[in-house]
């Protein structure tokens, strides 16, 4: 266990290590660093101190690893949009807005997704089981973007449930949260299905059915125990997912958390704000991922060995 | 199993969707009632036909005054052009690597396969800013962000069949025939992937319009003022309460065309490769 953990740690590492790597690359490949790090009226003493900061005098590999060494410090220069920040404080002030809608679509995602699998593995072949199939199979073909549109369309400004758009509690958050969980609810209700499906065939049920425990209690509590492990394997996929999810829909929404920030940096071109996003992201990825990992491996030994 | 599968996804609704789809982008030029870049002061923010509009306008038109039928049709082109081009290249990267790996093993596939796990531990939505933020909104940035999300899905596939395959008999004795690697590789064991390859190819399609879309609308895509779906949606953006008509109808050009492919990738998949895990 503790060695499976270790290299999944060095895995998660290397990962980071390339993801900087093609963060300075890309600064690098669209010629000199300085246009793409300083504003275009940029003074001569402001092109010297950058220069000076990030070893641009030096040979490229002296650079990368002067990058690398202020990022590991949290440094990655100041922002160009929002004067007199960091780009680190800049993308920090916004997380937790994103932390909070991507949390509360996680929740939704599981509430609607997980008894929507079971009900339809419970009632295989019914017509329950062939619309909860057409729910997921339309939820993975929509365009979140444009759901988000129409949701705000119908919603907010029809129906005037919801507010359109912006920051605020949680009528803000519900439809935002509704078009970030759509992808999420169709694949965990297809995993959970075919997971559930299985694991009612299993011998284990019989034995419970014939020992006459009540149906509702064989399908909630023994059945879907055991099917669970197989959607918690997709939660490190589901991060990913979020991560766009949020970019997307946050801009959607006028949500101000960090993905709607990444898209005002990159039309502002403020590309070390640019950087802090990326970086940051990859590491709350990596590090949901390897939590993910390792609670998988806690609950199926079998991993641990692989 | 497989006949109940059937059943659930039979072909022709399947041919019509993509009908649908292939039709208009293959001959929007001669199909498109509109040229999708020309402007009609007079008639802009048209409502659709049945909505009290013209049938010279027959899905409205934009703030520009510009056919949206038009522009969708056109947008179709693009959307299967960048799928293709970006999943072509992945997959012809992913399937080379894939087989070198597993037939090479050793060190090679040591290389490879950690190449792999990074590529999929890095989510595609990074390296798209990354990307547009060092070079602007281009065709060749989101072919290269489809193409390098997916070759390690194509890589590990490939190489766990290669891996299998070249222990079968055939390979042995086309050794023993006095052919070279490269001969093995290429003629005896690249046919007998090409089924995979082409599944997973299938089932990627959807996928790509969905992030082509997703990029373009977030203006990190496909560059203005080109009709790529996304970027229409994004252009009823702020009109949606007067002239719902021009983010509508593009999204729901994106929903069919990757339900279609959706579908067509898992009737292919329980035709050619049921093995094949769903991902």
């Amino acid at each position: 266990m503790r060695r499976f953990l270790a290299i999944r740690f060095l895995q998660a590492l290397v990962a980071l290590l390339a993801i900087t790597l093609i963060v300075f690359g890309l600064t690098h490949l669209t010629g000199s660093p300085v246009d793409a790090l300083l504003p275009d009226d940029a003074s001569q003493a402001q092109i010297e101190s950058l220069i000076r900061h990030w070893g641009l005098d030096r040979p490229l590999h002296e650079q990368y690893l002067a990058f690398l060494g202020n990022a590991l410090q949290g440094d990655l220069g100041v922002s160009l949009k929002w004067r007199g920040y960091t780009a680190m404080e800049v993308v920090l002030q916004r997380l937790p807005a994103t932390l909070k809608l991507g949390g509360l679509s996680v929740l939704l995602s599981i509430v609607v997704a997980i008894p929507l699998g079971v009900v339809a593995a419970r009632h295989r072949g019914t017509m329950v089981d062939k619309s909860a199939n057409v729910v997921a199979l339309l939820g993975q073909s929509l365009p979140q973007f444009w759901l988000g549109i129409m949701l705000i369309w119908i919603f907010a400004v029809g129906l005037g449930w919801f507010p359109t758009s912006g920051q605020g509690g949680l009528p803000h958050m519900i439809l935002p949260a509704i078009a970030m969980a759509s992808f999420q609810v169709a694949a965990l209700a297809r995993l959970t299905r075919s997971a559930m499906l299985d694991s009612l065939r299993s011998e284990y049920v019989k034995l419970a059915r014939l020992k006459g425990v009540p149906e509702y209690r064989i399908v909630w509590k023994h059945a879907l125990r055991n099917a669970a492990i197989v959607p918690l394997t997709y939660f490190g996929l589901l991060a990913g997912s979020l991560l766009t999810g949020s970019v997307v829909i946050e801009s959607v929404f006028s949500w101000p958390g960090t993905g709607l920030l990444s898209i005002e940096a990159i039309r502002g071109r403020d590309y070390p704000v640019v950087q802090a996003v990326v970086i940051l992201f990859a590491v709350v990825f990596l590090l949901i991922n390897y939590v993910v990992d390792a609670l998988y491996a806690l609950v199926d030994p079998r991993i641990r060995r692989a | 199993m497989k006949l109940s599968r059937l059943r659930r996804y039979p072909l022709l609704p399947i041919a019509v969707l993509l009908a649908i789809l292939f039709i208009p982008a293959l001959f929007a030029e001669w199909l498109a009632p509109h040229d999708p870049y020309q402007s009609h002061l007079r008639n802009r923010l048209q409502p659709p036909v049945f909505w009290g509009g013209t049938w010279d306008f027959v899905l409205g038109t934009d703030r520009l005054g510009r056919c949206v039928l038009s522009r969708i049709m056109h947008g179709a082109q693009y959307a299967l052009a960048i799928s293709a081009v970006g999943i072509f290249v992945g997959a012809a990267i992913g399937t080379l690597l894939g087989l070198v790996a597993g037939y090479a093993r050793g060190w090679t596939d040591i290389v490879v396969m950690r190449l792999v796990d990074i590529s999929l531990a890095l989510p595609s939505i990074l390296l798209a800013l990354a990307f547009a933020a060092a070079w602007g909104p281009s065709f060749e940035a989101v072919i290269i962000v489809v193409a390098f999300v997916l070759w390690a899905y194509f890589a590990r596939q490939i190489r766990a069949e290669v891996l299998s395959i070249r222990e079968r008999d055939f390979v042995a004795r086309a050794r023993v025939a006095g052919g070279s690697h490269a001969r093995i590789v290429l003629l005896h064991i690249l046919p007998n992937v090409v089924n995979t390859v082409v599944v997973m190819a299938t089932l990627q399609v959807g996928v790509v319009i969905l992030l082509e879309a997703a990029l373009s609308f977030l203006g990190i895509g496909v560059p203005r003022p080109t009709p790529a779906w996304g970027l229409l949606v994004a252009d009823g953006r702020w009109l949606v309460v007067s002239a719902w008509w021009i983010s509508f109808f593009p999204g729901v050009a994106i929903l069919l065309a990757v339900l279609s492919v959706n579908l067509l990738g898992d009737w292919l998949r329980d035709r050619l490769d049921p093995e094949l895990i769903e991902v």
